[in-house]
């Protein structure tokens, strides 16, 4: 049995494409059988709603009247700083953005209260923001200083570009040491006190495609509420990890950079997001069909919270200092079960990624499919495989001689 | 063994004018953090205190204050869950000690159940989205 993503799109456009979530596809297989569900199911949805750092958006301002050339001068939005380094009127703005005047850890843990992933938060809304900008002023762009409200609807462009979104895998983080730690996997308390986890487990979209052999350039997803594309691999992409027999990476490996108009997507999948004692970042929500063109790719949908597993990784000492130790694995059923025994101790186990808000948007997507609203797309290249031999390169230093 | 909470006194018109606060710290061997006071002559006086001491001296501090007449209101009731900004992640069931926020197996939302709250506060700063606020 096989299927062309074509076949599948015009399924839809006629309104009888059978989609199921990665959830209820378990169910589903597990009573019909593999043979006879490839041939019933089209579209099996994911979803992960979760805090991804490497995420923003560069928005395109307009000119002014005089011009004024931000590039290259100091432009902020609600006071946190945007990156001009692009032509007169581009800027770009990363979640993790801090105001200048921020405290930070100087008392620490910092509260980390508003950040980028705020202000791409508020601009979804609707919310007019505050743009001030000092340049140089140049011939043909004269202005020096620019201070207005200025709302997303008014801008030529206002893009979501996050470079490293839907990691397949991640760590469990938990804390050897006596004191508490406040990490971006949320605050951990001293001597195993709990052990935090991020992922949407078998909902995930890179877990439901291991081997990216249908999610690749161009494929359509749903992105913060509304559409977006996968636009590259993301950074730190890594398929060649150790993987179980179900081809489930057993560690950090796959990502994706992802792209979509902002102007319409929703605040409710876009939220600002602050880790207490590490910084701000935004939590967004994505979700991926993957088209069932075979048996094969059914059968890697199927896959179960207590198939997958991921490291055990201490954040008082070998995460800081980039050691490989690890103290042990665990599947997502036994972290789903809200206790997990590491060295003789039962820690209570908490997510960071949400799964009912997961559930909701793989729910959201199939009923976009289902009524004809959102067609599939061909990918236009694939993703780097665990063929291409990537090897994730730490950094060397090398000392600078004066 | 010491306790430190948090608490709403509430004094009727007729105590405001009487020196109940310097009875409860000079009497009872309490440490005392005024967080809020609000006092008018003739009206209702409202204080938030944080309150700290040896257990016992601290339970007769309460029972002078209910025997005065003053009104109390514990800051438990108080912390509460904004539902528009809550995403159901769970990073803060490992935090509650007392299992006020607590996963619900089945559907994987966090339920917040108020009359196990002792408004200690630590879930307000380690909620990523800041669902959870402190309302006197």
């Amino acid at each position: 049995m096989t299927k062309t993503i074509a076949e599948i799109n015009e399924k839809i456009r006629k309104g009888q494409a059978v989609v199921v979530t990665a959830e209820e596809v378990i169910d589903l297989v597990k009573k019909k059988g593999v043979e006879k569900a490839a041939q019933e199911v089209d579209v099996v949805t994911t979803g992960t709603f979760g805090p991804m750092c490497s995420s923003g958006a560069y928005f395109n301002l307009g000119h002014s009247k005089p011009k004024i050339k931000v590039g290259g001068g100091r432009a902020y939005l609600n006071d946190v700083p945007v990156y001009t380094g692009l032509a007169a009127v581009d800027i770009f703005l990363g979640a993790t953005a801090l105001p200048d005047d921020d405290p930070r850890n100087r008392v620490h843990p910092g509260p980390f209260n508003y950040g980028g992933g705020h202000v791409i938060e508020e601009l979804v809304a609707g919310k007019d923001v505050r743009l001030a900008v000092t340049a140089y002023g140049t011939d043909c762009y004269p202005r020096k200083r620019l201070e207005t409200w200025i709302n997303i609807k008014d801008m030529n462009e206002a893009v979501l570009f996050d470079i490293r979104n839907a990691y397949q895998n991640y760590n469990v983080a938990v804390n050897l040491s006596d004191r508490t730690l406040y990490t971006y996997m949320g605050v951990l308390k001293s001597n195993l006190g709990n052990a935090n986890y991020s992922t949407a487990g078998q909902l995930s979209p890179l877990f439901n495609d291991p081997y990216y052999k249908t999610i690749g350039i161009g494929t359509r997803i749903f992105l913060g509420g509304g559409i977006g594309y996968v636009a590259w691999h993301g950074t730190q992409h890594n398929p060649s990890v150790p993987r179980s027999d179900n081809g489930v990476p057993r560690t950090g490996a796959g990502t994706l950079a992802v792209i979509g108009d902002l102007k319409q997507m929703k605040p409710q999948w876009l939220v600002g997001t602050s880790m207490l004692g590490y910084g701000c970042t935004l939590t967004v929500g994505i979700g991926v069909p993957i088209p069932i063109l075979s048996e094969e790719i059914l059968r890697y949908t199927t896959v179960k919270d207590e198939d997958i597993f991921a490291p055990i990784v201490d954040y008082s000492e070998a995460y800081p200092q980039r050691s490989p130790d690890i103290l042990g694995e665990v599947s997502y059923g036994e972290l789903k079960s809200g206790r997990i025994p590491i060295q003789g101790k039962e820690v209570p186990t908490a997510s960071l990624s949400s799964y009912p808000k997961a559930v909701e948007i793989a729910n959201t997507l199939k009923e976009w499919i289902q009524k004809g609203e959102f067609l599939l797309t061909d990918p236009v290249a694939p993703l780097p495989g665990v063929e291409a031999g990537i090897t994730f390169k730490p950094l060397q230093e090398r000392p600078i001689e004066e | 063994m010491t306790v430190a909470k948090r608490v709403v006194l509430h004094f009727p018109p007729r105590l405001v004018e009487k020196p109940i606060i310097y009875h409860l710290v000079k009497d009872h061997n309490l440490v005392l953090n005024i967080l809020k006071a609000s006092v008018t002559p003739k009206e209702e006086g409202l204080l938030v205190l944080e309150l700290s001491g040896a257990r016992k001296d601290y339970d007769k501090g309460i029972r002078y204050l209910t025997e005065a007449g003053v009104r109390i209101q514990s800051l438990g009731q108080d912390v509460i869950r904004n539902e528009a900004r809550c995403t159901h992640c769970g990073a803060c069931v490992a935090i509650c000690p007392t299992g006020a926020l607590a996963l619900d197996p089945t559907t994987r939302r966090v339920n917040f159940y108020p009359d196990k709250c002792t408004a200690c506060e630590l879930c307000v700063l380690a909620c990523p989205p800041r669902a959870m606020e402190v309302h006197f």
